[in-house]
């Protein structure tokens, strides 16, 4: 678990350098492995985002495929429907998500939700709107929405070539303005008090500190943080669904990273995107093409996600505070 | 008028009536000492006063403001500092950081709390310990984190719930005495204590609470005097005899 | 109103069966709801409509029985263990895999299998916690929520990898036999009532029944109890609560276990046909209070009417909507289960 933050120029500068080489990345790097690069990028986004309500805000959330199908879904439809630009789509997703964080947690801060319960809670929420918006004709219930292919690419239009080095330049970017706003934000005074009441809410409140509302607002501004990763995926992958969007397998996907990495430190989940997609790539691929001892599985399915799901098996046994939270710790002793 | 004035509080639990129609005043920069048995309803009063549990009945003015109501969070940048008997500090956040939260609650800038922190800090002789981990911390400098953290509201009232329990004799003193000087700010201090020793010689007035309810109000000679106050006092004794 | 019953960690488990009188009185509004809807729908006054009622109120009802014992064993892993887990879906999908594997390649009556399954799916379970619950038994929730939802994932790719992602299906030859003068399936006001349905309901109760009579009779039972109300107070008495923790998450899969061979005749068989009870029953869990195995029971069939009735009231979107709501609303309005205040 982290400290309140030192030194946010320190951690800008870290990012900014850390931002200077990955921009180097599709000049280099091309085709499929430029591809992986980008769901490093998408799983450290909405990894960032959890983290800021799930790490610094001590309130597990096991529904972020709310936030993140909420920013899906309100580009995809705008620009479906209405052929409105994603920047704008990701805005317009960006407030929506804060708006359904702010009162799903006021309700459950209101209702004084905690542990398991919270947890339960927010699962319910994504589940409730993965089936609404199946209901939902205007949305194309299960079919989902498909995002037209243009004749050119427009920066306006977030659409380029697929050979294009600026889907990953976008996404970067993005990834840069989450994590900035996060070290800005737990460098500041908002932020210590957001850590101050997951560390101890009655000892906050004495301080002078209003716990719900700093809750309700970590857990807005991580909706928006995670939204605005839905809107980029949608426009990456052109295409999204319900279950893609709101489903349970998304809420774990958007957790992982934060865990993997160590919950409510500055890094942690883009280091546990680093580490997690790169491995499941890795699984799949030798389920695709196994190396000459292990040919018995060359095409199984289930074998990648097995392997997957023991690795992270380990990981909790073995290092329940993340790989960047155990690391971290050793360093400060 | 009274910085803070208490009518007709009372608060049951399932039937238990934790607090009884209490009244009482605590006047700009008195020291008044509350006392009572263990489950006397102590922490109970603390908590209705500093908002933390809502009342049953009663009302709580403080400093000419009717606060009966107000969330915790309110009171506290109102002017009301409390501390916990079950230290509550940010345990993975650094000595300093815990001060500065409360600081910073009616700050608008974190480097101007950092400062006031830093300099409360100095008052509790906490300073060489700023930059430890407040989790880490031994019993006797939890306390004195506590007492630092309510301070940092900068508060006309403190509610100080056993501050001293716990405390070798030694560590006692030097708090004693900066309790003293807190008062002579012009600060009020309203003082849960079992060291009985301590309270007389600090507090101008006490306040005794018996099973909820205000047994005796006085000056510390006329309540030791007071026959109800020692039979309830004899009454727990023999009590801790037979068991 | 600092410590919301919410956030207690002592004292979750409950082995009686007390159903409140008002609970009667939600299920006889529903049945009217139910009713009022066969005269103001589309279908209205026709035979059909009554019909297409009669047959959500008997298929909700009866599976809701399946769903209350899948989520007995849940909330009793709970009550004793206090982990959620999500795994426990995943279990029954072994199980009716494991029944099927008896059933189809051996030859055993698929009924027969209760004999077998839940009995091997106690040592799985019992093992499972063993090597990987047990060392995550002191960390935070959220990492015992994820180890038991990797558990899942693990489980149900095995399958995948066993099985393939094929249907599969048991059916009985003798589902559409007739005992005496009462001919299968049942016709009732033109609903229609296949037998395995029957089966899976009375049997369910009968599991139900025994998994109380062992709770509340046996010594292990009462280990258990005790283990659950207040895990020092009974390693003070001299249980052993690890062993105990153990055999809890044994028979709670065992339970599931149970369920799983209950429905195999009348269900498709997938690798992930084990996530919908999975939902549905931390839906009832909640619902009938964490921990609170009589009320898992009440509310999995109060859930199974819900999923029916909400079916046919709200046509076009989903059956689980307004289970969910249902969902929320409880755990708002009461966190503690509907049948909750006993755990006081
Ligand atoms: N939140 C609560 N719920 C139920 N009973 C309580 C609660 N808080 C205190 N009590 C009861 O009220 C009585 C007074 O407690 P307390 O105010 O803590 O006493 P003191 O601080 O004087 O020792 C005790 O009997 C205690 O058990
Ligand atoms: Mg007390």
């Amino acid at each position: 678990m982290s400290t309140v933050l030192r030194d946010a120029r320190g951690q800008l500068l870290v990012l900014a350098g850390l931002a200077a080489l990955l921009a180097t990345v599709p000049f280099w790097l091309e085709g499929s492995a430029r591809t992986v690069m980008i769901r490093i990028i998408i799983s450290a986004g909405v990894g960032v985002g959890w983290n800021v309500m799930g790490g610094f805000a001590g309130q597990f959330s096991f529904g972020h495929a709310a936030y993140f199908g909420i920013g899906a879904y309100s580009s995809a439809y705008l620009l479906v429907d209405h052929g409105i630009s994603p920047w704008i789509g990701m805005a317009v997703g960006a407030v929506l998500a804060a708006a359904f964080g702010a009162l799903t947690g006021w309700l459950s801060f209101r209702y004084r939700l905690r542990g398991a319960y919270f947890a339960l809670a927010t699962f319910a929420f994504a589940e409730m709107l993965r089936l609404v918006v199946q209901g939902q004709e205007w949305l194309n219930g299960t079919q989902g929405l498909q995002v037209p292919v243009l004749a050119e690419s427009s920066w306006w239009m977030l659409q380029f070539s697929t050979t294009s080095p600026n889907y990953f330049l976008v996404g970067l970017g993005l990834l840069v303005v989450l994590q900035a706003i996060t070290i800005l934000l737990f460098h500041g005074r908002r932020g210590m008090f957001i850590v101050a009441v997951r560390e101890d809410e009655e000892g906050a409140e004495a301080s002078g500190v209003d716990a719900t509302a700093h809750k309700v607002m970590a857990v807005a501004v991580s909706g928006a943080m995670t939204a605005v990763m839905g809107t980029f995926f949608v426009q990456v992958f052109f295409f999204i669904d319900p279950a893609l969007a709101f489903g349970p397998a998304e809420s774990v996907a958007i957790l992982l990273p934060a865990v993997v990495g160590g919950t409510g430190t500055l890094w942690g989940p883009i280091v546990g995107a680093a580490i997690l997609i790169p491995l499941g790539e890795w699984t799949s691929k030798i389920v695709r093409d196994p190396p000459p001892f292990l040919d018995f599985v060359a095409g199984r399915s289930g074998i990648d996600l097995m392997v997957f799901a023991t690795l992270l098996i380990l990981i909790l046994l073995f290092l329940p505070k993340g790989v960047y939270g155990s690391l971290a710790e050793r360093f400060r002793r | 008028m009274s910085l803070l004035e208490v009518t007709h509080l009372s608060k049951s639990f399932s039937g238990l009536r934790a607090v009884d129609d209490v009244d009482f005043q605590v006047e700009a920069g008195e020291i008044v000492g509350l006392i009572g048995p263990n489950g006397a309803g102590k922490t109970t009063l603390f908590n209705l006063v500093a908002g933390r549990i809502p009342v049953d009945t009663g009302r709580v003015v403080f400093d000419g403001e009717d606060i009966t109501g107000w969330t915790p969070h309110a009171i506290a940048r109102r002017g009301i500092g409390r501390t916990f008997q079950l230290m509550r500090p940010f345990a993975s956040m650094t000595v300093r950081d815990n001060v500065t939260v409360a600081a910073a609650s009616s700050s608008p800038r974190l480097e101007t709390a950092r400062e006031l922190a830093d300099a409360v800090l100095d008052r509790v002789a906490l300073a060489g310990m700023a930059d430890e981990f407040a989790g880490a911390l031994p019993t006797a400098a939890r306390k004195r984190l506590e007492l630092a953290r309510a301070l940092a509201l900068d508060p006309q009232l403190l509610l100080l719930d056993e501050v001293l329990s716990g405390l070798t004799p030694a560590e006692r003193e030097p708090l004693l005495e900066l309790l003293v000087e807190i008062a002579d700010e012009g600060r009020a201090l309203l003082l849960v204590e079992h060291v009985m020793a301590a309270v007389m010689r600090l507090s101008q007035r006490i306040l005794v609470l018996h099973h909820g309810q205000l047994l005796a109000a006085g000056t510390p000679d006329e309540v030791t005097s007071d026959p109800d106050v020692i039979e309830a006092y004899l009454g727990e004794e023999e009590q801790l005899a037979g068991s | 109103m600092s410590d919301a019953g919410a956030s207690s960690r002592t004292g979750r488990l409950q082995t009686r069966l007390h159903v409140p009188r008002w609970v009667w009185g939600v299920v006889l509004a529903l049945v009217v709801l139910l009713w009022r809807w066969t005269e103001v729908s589309d279908l209205a006054v026709t035979p059909a409509g009554r019909t297409i009622a009669l047959q959500a109120l008997t298929t909700g009802l009866l599976i809701g029985g399946v769903y209350g014992l899948v989520a007995m064993g849940l909330s009793l892993i709970f009550g004793v263990l206090e982990i959620i887990n999500f795994a426990h879906g995943a279990f029954l999908t072994l199980a009716m895999y494991l029944t099927w594997v008896l059933a189809d390649g051996v030859g055993i009556d698929p009924y027969l299998t209760l004999l077998i399954t839940p009995l091997l799916m106690f040592l799985v379970g019992a093992a499972v916690q063993k090597v990987v619950i047990n060392p995550a038994m002191g960390q935070p929730l959220e990492n015992q929520l994820l180890l038991t939802f990797a558990l899942s994932i693990l489980i149900e790719n095995a399958l995948l990898l066993a099985f393939s992602a094929n249907p599969r299906s048991v059916r009985l030859d003798y589902a559409n036999a007739s005992i005496g003068p009462v001919e299968f399936p049942l016709r009732i006001g033109g609903a229609i009532i296949e037998l395995p349905r029957i089966v899976a309901f009375v049997g369910g109760l009968a599991v139900a029944w025994a998994l109380f009579s062992f709770l509340n009779r046996s010594r292990v039972g009462t280990a258990i109890r005790a283990a659950g109300l207040n895990r020092t107070g009974a390693s003070l008495v001299g249980v052993n609560v690890d062993r105990i923790q153990v055999l809890t998450f044994g028979l709670g899969t065992a339970v599931a276990a149970a369920a799983g061979v209950l429905v195999l005749p009348f269900l498709t068989l997938e690798p992930t046909t084990g996530t919908q009870f999975n939902i549905l029953s931390f839906v009832i869990v909640v619902l009938g209070g964490l921990g609170n195995i009589g009320g898992a029971l009440v509310g999995g069939i109060l859930i199974g009417l819900t999923q029916e009735i909400g079916g046919l009231l709200f046509p076009g979107q989903s059956k689980l909507l307004p289970v969910f709501i249902i969902f929320i609303a409880t755990l708002f309005l009461k966190p503690e289960g509907l049948f909750g205040g006993g755990a006081e």
